[in-house]
């Protein structure tokens, strides 16, 4: 099965993606601080992007409110730790299902009463600002004063209780991405990945194939929320603190889905690649002009317009699949 | 030679227009069957009842022994209805390979062999060596012959082609006769066909009904049903065949 998995893939691209994992395993060993702080927002953002390319890239359902699975995974295992000590790998038995409920009711709704296209992105984004406003009301989780995880200097790291440096977040959202990657990769070769695809390219020729696309609709927001929900707990115990306003807003919607948009929708690599290249240009860009001294508030906001703008014009199919073609890593077919 | 498809008595009516009515016929097992009219017939709202995009407001219909009229079309597909588009309809940015594997998986688990049915399919309806081309790349024929392999893929008793000739060029068409009469003859499968290139329906039905205005004028034999007063007068006009 796994041997299978990388079938057709040229032996050029397996090298350099396993030059590339190689050097994000041992980039901790170089990197500073800072330098670490943003990889963990790159692959904080590949990972998030590729559980959102599933909906969109395979399944063509567009999610503009990706921002409420991260923030409902985020405040279960948060608020589970805070009221009783529960640890977030138990928060997130309770915080993915209650992501895939909410996942699971979106799509009920949408895809029962055939709400489709940008229909269903107002859905989501309806459903998301839900979540925000009702967690500014909510007294158990601190409301819109903000739910704070207790913080203690660490000498090592606890990979049970998520508490430690960075350096531990680093390899648990690499490792985190590295996963999504292979299950995504297995998803699209597989009978359901096939399925997904038909339902993007045409859903009524898909119907008509036989395929049930209520059914497979449905798997994909439920396999993408509850991995958005990983990533919302991690998110919570990395940054200990939670804001409705922050979390759920829909400038964390939008965020999520810009990696993907400019790697490339649809791709398997483009999240990562999208998420180097906004994340890591950006924060580039902040540092350098905060060493000439110069400090413009908005100028990564700017930027990633610009990035948009430019990938939209130059490269409609995202970033991906023109690096692929260029440096012949597309894959072949016997 | 017992019915594979029985339409029963069926009527279709959008708001004010009665589209079908009062529609019976049977398609015996193993039969080339076509239903010929002029536009606005009702022969494509048929087609979309008998493949579950319409329940129809009366009447049944039976396939296979089972009332299939009112299910949805995945569940018709899965029966063995296969069905083809009138405006064509393909996956466009997966190849055409890809495009069969989507119909081989309805009845095939394992995407491996699902491949292997699908390159048969393609062999058979001359495209096996464009399998590696994405579908929006294809010419019109095709094209065509894309939605038929991605119908025949999902392993129907029964095929429905909707218009699989239109825009075809007599050499194409000819092929497309070649093809559809190859599969019925070595298959045994049932085919259902809307047409109005007649040169295709003379060569392949065994049986031809006339629809107008969503009723039947004729059904019969392809000599006698094209000698019909009604059809000529209706549809086929004057002039020579």
């Amino acid at each position: 099965m796994i041997g299978r998995l990388f079938d057709g893939v040229p032996a050029r691209a397996l090298i350099l993606g396993a030059a590339l994992l190689a050097l994000a395993i041992a980039a901790p060993l170089f990197a500073s601080d800072y330098m670490l702080t943003v990889l963990i927002l790159i692959f904080y953002f590949a990972y998030v992007g590729q559980a959102w390319n599933i909906m969109m890239g395979f399944a063509g359902q567009l999610s503009l409110g990706h921002a409420l699975y991260v923030g409902l995974g985020a405040y279960t295992a948060a608020a589970l730790f805070v009221h009783f000590g529960i640890g977030p790998w138990i928060g997130l038995l309770v915080g993915v299902p209650i992501a895939v409920a909410a996942g699971a009711f979106i799509g009920f709704l949408a895809f029962r009463f055939r709400v489709g296209g940008v229909y269903f992105a107002i859905l989501t984004i309806a459903v998301a600002e839900f979540a925000r406003v009702g967690f500014d009301h909510l007294s158990w989780t601190a409301g819109s004063s903000g739910l704070f995880l207790p913080v203690k200097q660490y000498s090592g790291n606890d990979l049970w209780t998520l508490r430690g440096l960075p350096v531990m977040f680093y390899y648990l959202l690499l490792a985190a991405t590295v996963a999504a990657f292979i299950a995504c990769r297995a998803l699209l070769k597989s009978r359901i990945g096939y399925f997904w695809l038909a339902i993007r390219e045409d859903e009524e020729a898909a119907r008509a194939a036989g395929i049930d696309t209520f059914r497979y609709k449905m798997i994909a927001v439920v396999i993408s929320s509850g991995m958005t929900a990983f990533a919302g707990v991690v998110y919570a115990f990395y940054y200990n603190n939670l804001f409705p306003e922050q979390v759920f807003h829909i400038s964390r919607s939008i965020e999520i889905i810009l990696a993907p948009i400019v790697g490339g929708v649809g791709t398997l690599f483009g999240p990562v690649l999208g998420a180097f290249i906004l994340t890591g240009l950006a924060e580039t860009l902040t540092g350098a002009l905060a060493a000439i001294g110069v400090d413009i508030p908005g100028a990564k906001q700017v930027f990633y317009g610009i990035c948009l703008l430019f990938v939209i014009l130059a490269l409609p199919d995202g970033v991906w699949p023109w690096v692929a073609r260029h440096l012949k890593l597309t894959e072949r077919r016997e | 030679m017992s019915s594979l498809l029985t339409v029963d008595g069926i009527s279709k009516r959008f708001r004010g227009l009665l589209a079908v009515d009062k529609l019976s016929f049977a398609v015996p097992e193993g039969q080339i069957y076509a239903v010929i009219g002029p536009n606005g017939a009702g022969k494509t709202t048929l087609f979309n009842m008998i493949a579950g995009v319409y329940a129809p407001d009366n009447g049944s219909i039976t396939f296979n022994g089972e009332r299939i009229d009112g299910l949805s079309p995945d569940k018709v597909c899965r029966r063995g209805v296969g069905r083809t588009f009138q405006i064509v309809r393909p996956f466009p940015a997966l190849t055409v390979e890809d495009n069969v594997i989507v119909g081989a998986l309805q009845h095939r688990h394992d995407v491996r062999d699902a491949q292997a049915h699908a390159r048969d399919v393609l062999r058979r309806l001359d495209l096996f060596d464009k399998r590696g081309q994405r579908a929006s790349a294809l010419t019109l024929p095709d094209r065509k012959r894309l939605e038929v392999a991605r119908a025949l893929a999902t392993d129907p008793k029964l095929l429905l082609l909707d218009e699989v000739m239109a825009g075809l060029r007599p050499t194409e068409t000819d092929r497309m006769v070649s093809i559809l009469k190859e599969l019925n003859r070595e298959t045994g499968i049932t085919i259902l066909l809307i047409e109005h290139v007649m040169r295709a329906v003379m060569a392949l039905a065994a049986r031809i009904l006339v629809m107008h205005h969503g009723a039947p004028i004729a059904e019969g034999l392809p000599a006698e049903v094209v000698r019909d007063p009604a059809v000529i007068h209706s549809y086929l006009g004057a002039e020579d065949l």
